[in-house]
C-alpha cells in the first residue's frame, strides 16, 4: 500500500476517533460512538499490516492474541466497582508500549551517525521518558487501588529531593540523547529512571487524590503516543495522542479545581505531614460519637420527607450500589423524596460514582451535582453518607489548619440529621479526622456498608 | 516534502488537534467522565500502529524482536481492554434511558447481577 493511500485511510481513523469523542457527550449515543472508534482502530491496524514495511506477520498475530486475549478477559471479568484500577492498568500498558517503541527506534536508528535528526531524537526521548513514567506510575496506581499496597500516602524523609534527583538525571539522559548522544546505555538509563520516577511519584499520593493522578497519567500516555507519532512520522498517532492528552489535561484541571488545590499541591504537597500536625490537634478536641442501630435509622428514613444519599469510595468497596438503589426505591414507595448528592472527586476517578449508580439503574434526575445539591441540604431531613468521608468534612470549610481546607464540600451538616455508614472510626484514606462524626446531629451506623443497607431495607420493609 | 516542511506540517496538525480535543471534550458532561477517560484510554491504544511497524520490519536483531513483541502485547491489551471496558460502562448508561421514556419496549430494569 502506498504512503498516500495509507495516510488517507489513517485520516478515516482520525475522523472515527473524533466522532467517538463527540458522541460521548450524549449518553444515548456514547455507546455507538465507542464502536465507531473501535472500527476506526481496526482499520488503522489493517492499514498498518498492509504497509510494505511490514514483512513478517506470525509473531505480530501471536502478540495480538496474547495481549488482546488478556485485555478482553480482564475487561469482561472486572467488576464495575474495580473500574478505576482497570482503567489505570490499560493506561499503563499503553504508556509502556509507547516507551518500548521509542526504545526500538533508538536502538535501530542511532548507530548510523547523523541518522537521528534533532526533532526525531527529541520525540524519542520524550516518548520514552513520559511513556515509562506513565507505565510505572499507572501500575503503582493499580496496585494502590487493588489494595496490593497501602492506599495511604507513603512518605519518607528527603522524598521530594530524592524524586527531584531521579527526575533530573532522567531528563539529563534524555537531553544527551536529544543532543545527539547515541550510546545505547543512555536509553536504558532513561527508561529505568523514568520508571523509577513513575513509582516514586505516585507512591506518596493518597487514595483520595487518585482522581487527579489517574487523569494526569491518562494525559501522559496521550502525550507519549503523540511523541511516538513524531518519531514514526505518523499523523494518526499525533492526532490521537493530542486528543487524549487534551482530554486528560482537562480532566486533571477539573479535578484539581473541584478540590480547590493546584495540581502541584496534589502531586508534591506533603499531604500526610500537614494532617499529622495541626489538623489532628484542631479537630479531635473531644466530642462524643453517637452510634445507632439499623432499626432507629430505618424509622428516621421512613418518616422523613426528603432523604439525600451521599456516596463515596466506601460504596464501591462494599459494592453496595444495588442495595442503595433498592433502599431508595423502598423509601420512594413510602412517599419519601430521594436524591443522590455527588461530589466531583468522590471515589477514585472522575465520575466514578456516576458509573456505579448507573450500574444500579438509578434514574438521572435523582443524581445531583455539588452545586445543585448544596442549597437543598437546608430542607433535607436525613442525609445518608455511604462510605464518603473527606467530601463531607466540615474542616474543609472551618479549619484553616486542615490539609483539605478550602476544598468545596457537600454541606451535609446543614441537614436535620446525618447518618454515617462507616466500617469503624478509622480516618479515611487521606488520614484526616472528620468533625462531622462528632456533630450532635450525626449518628454512626457501624459495619460493612452493604450489610448495613441490607439491614435498613429489612427494617424499613417491616415498618 | 523536505524533512523541515514535514515537521512544520506535523506540528500544525498537533496544535490543531490539541485545540480540537479541548473543544470536543469540554462538552462531555460530568456524568460521563469515567467512560470518557476509559474511551480516551482505548484511543491511545493507537500506539499499536507503532508496535506493528517495529515488529513487522524485516531483518531485525533479537533485541528489537523482543521489544517489538512486548510492545505488540501491551498495545493490543490496551486496545481491546480499553474498548471493551468502555462498552461495558456505556451499556449501563444506555440501559437507564427507558426510565426517562417509559414508552420504550425494553423498559424493564435488568435483573440484579
Amino acid at each position: 500500500m502506498s504512503r498516500t493511500t495509507s495516510d488517507l485511510l489513517y485520516l478515516v481513523t482520525i475522523v472515527t476517533f473524533i466522532v467517538a469523542l463527540r458522541f460521548l457527550s450524549r449518553p444515548d449515543k456514547a455507546r455507538l460512538g465507542n464502536w465507531i472508534g473501535a472500527a476506526g482502530m481496526l482499520l488503522a491496524i489493517g492499514v498498518t499490516l498492509a504497509k510494505s514495511e511490514v514483512v513478517s506477520y506470525l509473531w505480530i498475530f501471536v502478540g495480538m492474541g496474547i495481549g488482546g486475549g488478556f485485555g478482553a478477559v480482564a475487561a469482561r471479568r472486572v467488576k464495575m466497582t474495580a473500574m478505576p484500577q482497570m482503567v489505570a492498568l490499560f493506561n499503563g500498558v499503553g504508556g509502556g508500549a509507547a516507551a518500548l517503541i521509542s526504545w526500538a527506534e533508538f536502538h535501530n536508528r542511532a548507530p548510523a551517525p547523523g541518522n537521528l535528526k534533532l526533532d526525531i531524537s527529541l520525540a524519542i526521548m520524550l516518548s520514552a521518558l513520559i511513556g515509562s513514567i506513565s507505565f510505572a506510575g499507572s501500575l503503582v496506581a493499580f496496585a494502590k487501588l487493588q489494595e496490593l499496597v497501602r492506599g495511604r500516602p507513603i512518605t519518607y524523609p528527603g522524598q521530594q529531593l530524592g524524586n527531584g534527583l531521579v527526575f533530573g538525571i532522567a531528563v539529563a539522559a534524555g537531553i544527551t540523547i536529544a543532543a545527539g548522544g547515541e550510546e545505547q546505555w543512555l536509553m536504558w538509563a532513561l527508561l529505568a529512571l523514568g520508571s523509577l520516577f513513575g513509582v516514586l511519584f505516585v507512591l506518596p499520593i493518597g487514595g483520595a487524590d487518585m482522581p487527579v493522578v489517574i487523569s494526569l497519567l491518562n494525559a501522559f500516555t496521550g502525550i507519549a503516543a503523540a511523541a511516538t507519532g513524531f518519531e514514526l512520522e505518523n499523523n494518526v498517532l499525533i492526532v490521537s495522542g493530542a486528543l487524549v492528552g487534551a482530554s486528560g489535561t482537562l480532566l486533571t484541571v477539573l479535578m484539581g479545581r473541584a478540590m480547590n488545590r493546584s495540581i502541584t499541591n496534589v502531586l508534591f504537597g506533603a499531604f500526610g505531614q500537614v494532617s499529622a500536625g495541626t489538623a489532628a490537634a484542631a479537630s479531635s478536641d473531644g466530642g462524643t460519637v453517637r452510634s445507632a442501630g439499623a432499626e432507629d435509622v430505618a424509622v428516621m428514613l421512613a418518616y422523613a420527607h426528603k432523604v439525600v444519599f451521599v456516596p463515596g469510595y466506601g460504596l464501591a468497596v462494599a459494592q453496595a450500589q444495588h442495595d442503595v438503589r433498592q433502599l431508595a426505591d423502598l423509601l420512594e414507595e413510602k412517599g419519601v423524596e430521594v436524591s443522590y448528592a455527588i461530589h466531583p472527586v468522590a471515589g477514585r476517578m472522575p465520575g466514578h460514582m456516576n458509573v456505579l449508580l448507573a450500574e444500579a439503574n438509578v434514574p438521572y434526575p435523582q443524581l445531583k451535582e455539588m452545586e445543585e445539591a448544596n442549597p437543598e441540604f437546608g430542607r433535607t431531613d436525613v442525609v445518608l453518607v455511604v462510605g464518603a468521608n473527606d467530601v463531607v468534612n466540615p474542616d474543609a470549610r472551618n479549619n484553616e489548619g486542615s490539609p483539605i481546607y478550602g476544598m468545596p464540600i457537600l454541606n451535609v451538616d446543614q441537614a436535620q440529621a446525618v447518618v454515617v455508614l462507616k466500617r469503624s472510626m478509622n480516618p479515611g484514606f487521606a488520614g484526616i479526622e472528620n468533625p462531622l462524626f462528632f456533630n450532635p446531629k450525626t449518628v454512626m451506623l457501624f459495619g460493612d456498608a452493604k450489610e448495613s443497607i441490607d439491614k435498613l431495607i429489612e427494617d424499613v420493609k417491616g415498618l | 516534502m523536505s524533512h523541515g516542511q514535514l515537521l512544520v506540517f506535523e506540528l500544525t496538525i498537533l496544535v490543531l488537534a490539541i485545540f480540537l480535543g479541548f473543544e470536543v471534550i469540554s462538552k462531555v458532561p460530568t456524568l460521563l467522565h469515567t467512560p470518557l477517560m476509559s474511551g480516551t484510554n482505548a484511543i491511545h491504544g493507537i500506539v499499536i500502529v507503532g508496535a506493528i511497524l517495529v515488529m513487522g520490519a524485516g531483518g531485525k536483531d533479537t533485541l528489537t524482536w523482543v521489544i517489538g513483541f512486548l510492545a505488540v502485547i501491551l498495545a493490543s491489551a490496551n486496545v481491546v481492554g480499553g474498548f471493551v471496558v468502555t462498552d461495558r460502562m456505556l451499556e449501563m448508561f444506555k440501559r437507564r434511558r427507558p426510565e426517562r421514556a417509559p414508552a420504550d419496549t425494553d423498559g424493564k430494569p435488568p435483573p440484579e447481577q
